[in-house]
């Protein structure tokens, strides 16, 4: 293997357990808030041939999507503590483009994901600025979805969660509004879902720094000699 | 300065009615209001101590439905409560003046008795150019509307028209139709429906009579105590909505079986109402009893949520029939395609790249060197 240009690549402890542990729980939550939202906003014919005492299915639909969301809910509280609390990858500073050096780092990204130039310079191994600053506007999605969806549910509540949302209401100018647009959120979720999981597999194809199996195990790697620069 | 109207009481037995009808209106009056039976004697005190108040009614862009439903109240009888227990010096609807005396009957209201009348508005006030689009006595609307919740008591927004604008105010609301609380800086009990349940509308009066304050308003200025409920949770239809038994089209067989009508459109799960409790027309029916999806008339902009038999409003500004489900199958598959186009553009582009890759790979069984 005399033309080998072989590198030594080192394991880097990324994402820690909390970090991981929200990234699936979150994960199943939009994936089962989705399909329950659906059904909920367009309900499909099941059965017609017994009576309403019979069944309940459609109440049970809307319990599930009703728990979720308060797993999911709280899930994100978890992961915005962690923000504080956890390694330099999961910090907060990540997620908002303070500094220059990440905006530099978001327009090298778009670079090298839209335009497919091949990148120079080196791209963060936690989340790269653009992923991170696209999960800060995620992040405001989720409130807004949390909120509306509170809001809608806080009529049918008396608990104190979702009775901290009722000022949604009179605000977007009534219940329907307000379900209007949970309900197009919905669509966000879909396709930042599409995207981002095709993005970490690219990412991965053409970085090579086992950035799928990363939310796994929680290792990326990382070349020696760049680890050393730093 | 004109003296202080008798007491509803002092009134009825005038008129020749006894004690016991009185005190039989007390009762109706306090259901309705939703008192207990311990409070009754509240009523009975206020109804025999507190003088009649004096009314003044005023109409703005409205169709007089509001009017038309409060005249249909079940109890106390409208005749009662409207001729002989309240004093309505002032609706352009129903009182036998005209011209030059109607508007002296509500300046003189205003003057004998400040601080002291209620007033009731139905309709929206237009605002666009100068509020010409309602002139009444040669007055624009805004400006009787201001000039006459100086001295009120109370005020009450009789309708959607009054509370949030109704059909004058949808887009693109060419009178700049705005509903009263927006205009005046009072306190303002919105009772909005088009119409409201009737009873309800006596009921918010008979409340202001006996207490002689507000009732408890939610966050939207309606009286919580029928506005705090939505139709979905009160209606009898609701069984079905749990167990998924849904109306498919107006003509099928769950129509007929009366199934929940919220896939065609009812807006009963975000209308707050008390339609499926009171009903309508001394309880006889209301509209999802009789087969028809609720409109959510008494909602913000109920006209401009529409088609009313779509559960999903239409998208502004992409044209009709675009729902958010629409717009969000075309981003979807828009994404998906996108990300296949990309792929596939990576795999041709990046054959360098992934070439550099594998010089970069050591071979298990040669190792680095």
């Amino acid at each position: 293997m005399a033309k080998s240009k072989a590198v030594p690549y080192l394991r880097v402890y990324v994402w820690e357990f909390p970090v991981r542990l929200y990234h699936w729980v979150n994960a199943a939550c939009i994936v089962l808030l989705i399909i329950t939202g659906y059904i909920i906003g367009s309900p499909t014919t099941i059965r017609y041939a017994d009576e309403a005492y019979q069944q309940y299915w459609f109440g049970t639909v809307r319990f599930i999507h009703f728990v979720t969301a308060f797993i999911f809910f709280f899930n994100f509280l978890v992961r915005i503590y962690w923000g504080f609390a956890g390694n330099r990858y999961a910090r907060w500073k990540n997620f908002i483009p303070l500094s220059r050096k990440q905006w530099r780092e978001i327009l090298e990204v778009l670079r090298v994901d839209i335009l497919q130039i091949r990148s120079g310079e080196h791209i963060s191994l936690g989340h790269n600025a653009l992923a991170g600053f696209i999960y800060f506007l995620t992040f405001l999605v989720f409130l807004f979805q949390a909120a509306t969806g509170f809001a809608l549910y806080s009529s049918m509540s008396s608990s104190w969660l979702p009775g901290l949302f009722t000022w949604v209401i009179p605000l977007m100018g009534g219940d329907f509004a307000v379900r209007q647009w949970h309900h197009l959120a919905m669509w966000f979720f879909v396709v930042f879902s599409i995207i981002h999981v095709y993005l970490v597999f690219y990412h991965d194809y053409v970085e090579g720094r086992g950035t799928t199996s990363s939310m796994v195990g929680g290792w990326k790697f990382e070349k020696e000699d760049i680890l050393k620069k730093k | 300065m004109a003296a202080d109207n008798p007491t509803i009481y002092a009134s009825m037995l005038a008129k020749g009615y006894t004690r016991r009808d009185f005190l039989r209106f007390c009762s109706y009056a306090a259901t309705l209001a939703g008192v207990e039976a311990s409070g009754l004697a509240t009523v009975v005190k206020a109804f025999e101590t507190k003088p009649r108040p004096p009314v003044i009614w005023l109409h703005f862009q409205e169709c007089t439905c509001c009017s038309e439903s409060f005249i249909r109240s079940s109890h106390p009888i409208v005749a009662d409560i409207l001729f002989d227990y309240l004093s309505l010096d002032y609706t352009e609807t129903l009182q036998a003046a005209a011209g030059h005396q109607a508007e002296k009957c509500r300046l003189d209201t205003m003057k004998n008795y400040s601080g002291k009348y209620i007033l009731l508005v139905e309709g929206s006030v237009p605002m666009k150019d100068d509020g010409v689009y309602c002139m009444i006595g040669g007055e624009s609307a805004e400006s009787i509307l201001r000039e006459s919740a100086e001295g009120a008591a109370a005020v009450i927004a009789w309708g959607s028209c009054a509370s949030n604008g109704c059909v004058q105010s949808a887009k693109p609301n060419p009178t700049n139709a705005t509903p009263i609380h927006k205009i005046i800086h009072k306190p303002v009990i919105n009772v909005p429906g088009c119409p409201p349940i009737g009873d309800v509308m006596t009921a918010v009066v008979t409340h202001i009579l006996v207490y002689g304050n507000m009732p408890e308003l939610d966050s939207q200025g309606r009286p919580r105590e029928f506005y705090g409920r939505r139709v979905h949770d009160t209606c009898y239809r609701r069984p079905y909505y749990d167990a998924g038994l849904f109306v498919e089209s107006w003509d099928d067989e769950n129509a007929r079986k009366g199934y929940c009508l919220y896939k065609m459109g009812c807006r009963g799960p975000v209308t707050y109402n008390a339609c499926s409790v009171t009903r309508w027309n001394e309880a006889t029916s209301y509209p999802i009893q009789s087969g028809h999806g609720c409109i959510g008339c008494s909602e913000n902009g109920f006209w401009d949520n529409g088609p009313f038999y779509q559960h999903l409003a239409n998208f502004p500004g992409f044209g009709i029939e675009t729902t958010a489900d629409t717009i969000g199958t075309v981003v979807g598959i828009g994404a998906a395609a996108g990300v296949a186009a990309h792929a596939i553009a990576t795999n041709i582009r990046k054959k360098k790249l992934i070439e550099e890759h594998k010089e970069e790979s050591v071979t298990e069984k040669g190792g680095e060197s």
